[in-house]
C-alpha cells in the first residue's frame, strides 16, 4: 500500500479580528482524492478559514500548508477557487471570462470548459449581466472545475440556486473530480450534499467540534450527516 | 438517490444492488457500471462506490476482472444463499414490528394463514 500524501497540512491554525477569535486552534490534513465538506452555520469560520487558504487573509497564529507550500503564489497556481459570490465584470461576454482564465491559469483546459458548457447549457457569446443566479454559478463553477488544479474550494456552489441548477451543479462536481486532487465544499445545505462528502469537519465558532470520515459517523451516530448537523448546532 | 436511512452509504447501495440481482433484475455474470458511471448516477463520491465494490466483492457476489470491469457471480448457489438471507432479514424485521404491536406468534402465524386463504378464493 503507497502512503497517501496529504494535499492541506494546517497545525494550530489561528485568526483573530481584534479581540474576536474567528478561528482557533484548528487542525487539519486532507489527503489527496478526498472531498471535505466544512460544514457549519454562518459565522462559523468557514468563510475566514477559506480565505486563508486562498492566501485573502493572513493568519494570526498556526500554520498551513498546501501540497507542501506556505499560502502564497506557489499555492495560487495550484488552488482552484469558487467564492460564494460573482466575480466576473458585468461587460463581459462568457468568452472573456474564459480568456481571462486562460491568461491567467496555466492550468485552465480549454476543452474541459466546453464541455461543462456544454453540459450546463450555456452559451460562449452570453453576456454575463444577462445571466440568472443559477446560470451565474454555473458558469463560475465552470471556470474553477475546468483547471486542472491540486484543491479546489467550493465556497457554497449551491446557496440560492433553484433545484435543476443545483442537480446541474452537483452532477458537474461529481463528473469532474480528479482522483490526484483534493476538495473542500462549505455548505449549510448538508442534506443535498452530503453523499459526495468523504470527510466532514463541523466547525462551531471557529473551533472543529466533530470531524471524521462521513460514513464512520453515520455508523457511529446511527443517522446522516444531516441529522448529526441537526443534533450539533440544535434546531 | 436519497439515502434516508441510518445506514452508512455504503451499505445503502450495497443492498440497493442485492435486491437487483436476486430479483434478477441485473443478471448473472452481467457487467456492473464502472465506478465513475455509477457515481454520477446516484450522485455519490466514487470512493463510496469504490467501498460498495470492495465489499461485493468481499462477499463473493461480484468479480472486478483487471481493465474488464465488474461483473456480478456466475455462480447461482452464491446468489440464492444471498436470496434466502435476505429474505430472513424481511422476516425478521416483520416478527419484530408484529411483536411490538403486541402480537404472539400463534395470533401472527393465524394471520398469515388468513391472508394465504383469502388470497386464494
Amino acid at each position: 500500500m503507497n502512503k497517501m500524501k496529504n494535499i492541506v497540512e494546517m497545525n494550530g491554525l489561528t485568526k483573530h479580528y481584534f479581540r474576536k477569535k474567528a478561528l482557533d486552534q484548528l487542525n487539519l490534513t486532507i489527503e489527496e482524492g478526498k472531498v471535505v465538506g466544512i460544514l457549519g452555520p454562518n459565522g462559523s469560520g468557514k468563510t475566514t478559514l477559506i480565505k486563508i487558504l486562498t492566501g485573502l487573509l493572513r493568519q494570526t497564529g498556526g500554520e498551513v500548508r498546501i501540497d507542501g507550500h506556505k499560502v502564497g503564489v506557489a499555492t495560487k497556481s495550484i488552488v482552484s477557487y469558487l467564492p460564494d459570490r460573482n466575480f466576473l465584470y458585468k461587460w463581459m461576454r462568457i468568452k472573456d471570462a474564459l480568456k481571462l482564465y486562460q491568461d491567467f491559469y496555466e492550468d485552465f483546459d480549454e476543452k474541459k470548459f466546453e464541455a461543462l458548457l456544454d453540459f450546463m447549457k450555456l452559451e460562449k457569446d452570453m453576456k454575463i449581466d444577462t445571466l440568472s443566479k443559477g446560470m451565474h454559478e454555473k458558469l463560475n463553477l465552470s471556470l474553477v472545475l475546468a483547471r486542472n488544479a491540486k484543491l479546489y474550494i467550493l465556497d457554497e456552489p449551491i446557496a440560492g440556486v433553484d433545484p435543476v441548477a443545483r442537480d446541474q451543479i452537483l452532477d458537474a462536481i461529481i463528473g469532474n473530480f480528479r482522483e490526484n486532487s483534493s476538495m473542500i465544499i462549505t455548505t449549510h445545505l448538508v442534506r443535498d450534499m452530503e453523499s459526495m462528502l468523504d470527510e466532514v469537519v463541523f466547525l462551531k465558532n471557529g473551533r472543529i467540534v466533530l470531524t471524521g470520515n462521513a460514513e464512520q459517523l453515520r455508523e457511529e451516530k446511527g443517522k446522516q450527516i444531516d441529522g448529526i448537523y441537526k443534533e450539533v448546532f440544535g434546531a | 438517490m436519497e439515502f434516508s436511512s441510518s445506514l452508512p452509504i455504503y451499505i445503502q447501495i450495497m443492498n440497493l444492488i442485492k435486491t437487483k440481482v436476486v430479483s434478477g433484475e441485473i443478471d448473472r455474470g452481467e457487467k456492473l457500471p464502472s465506478v465513475r458511471e455509477l457515481s454520477k448516477e446516484l450522485r455519490v463520491n466514487p470512493n463510496t462506490i469504490q467501498r460498495v465494490y470492495q465489499e461485493l466483492e468481499r462477499e463473493e457476489l461480484v468479480k472486478t476482472q483487471r481493465g474488464m470491469g465488474t461483473f456480478v457471480t456466475e455462480d447461482s448457489l452464491i446468489i440464492s444463499h444471498l436470496k434466502q438471507s435476505m429474505a430472513a432479514t424481511v422476516i425478521d424485521r416483520f416478527f419484530r414490528e408484529m411483536e411490538n404491536l403486541g402480537f404472539q406468534p400463534d395470533e401472527i402465524k393465524k394471520m398469515i394463514s388468513e391472508r394465504f386463504m383469502e388470497g386464494n378464493e
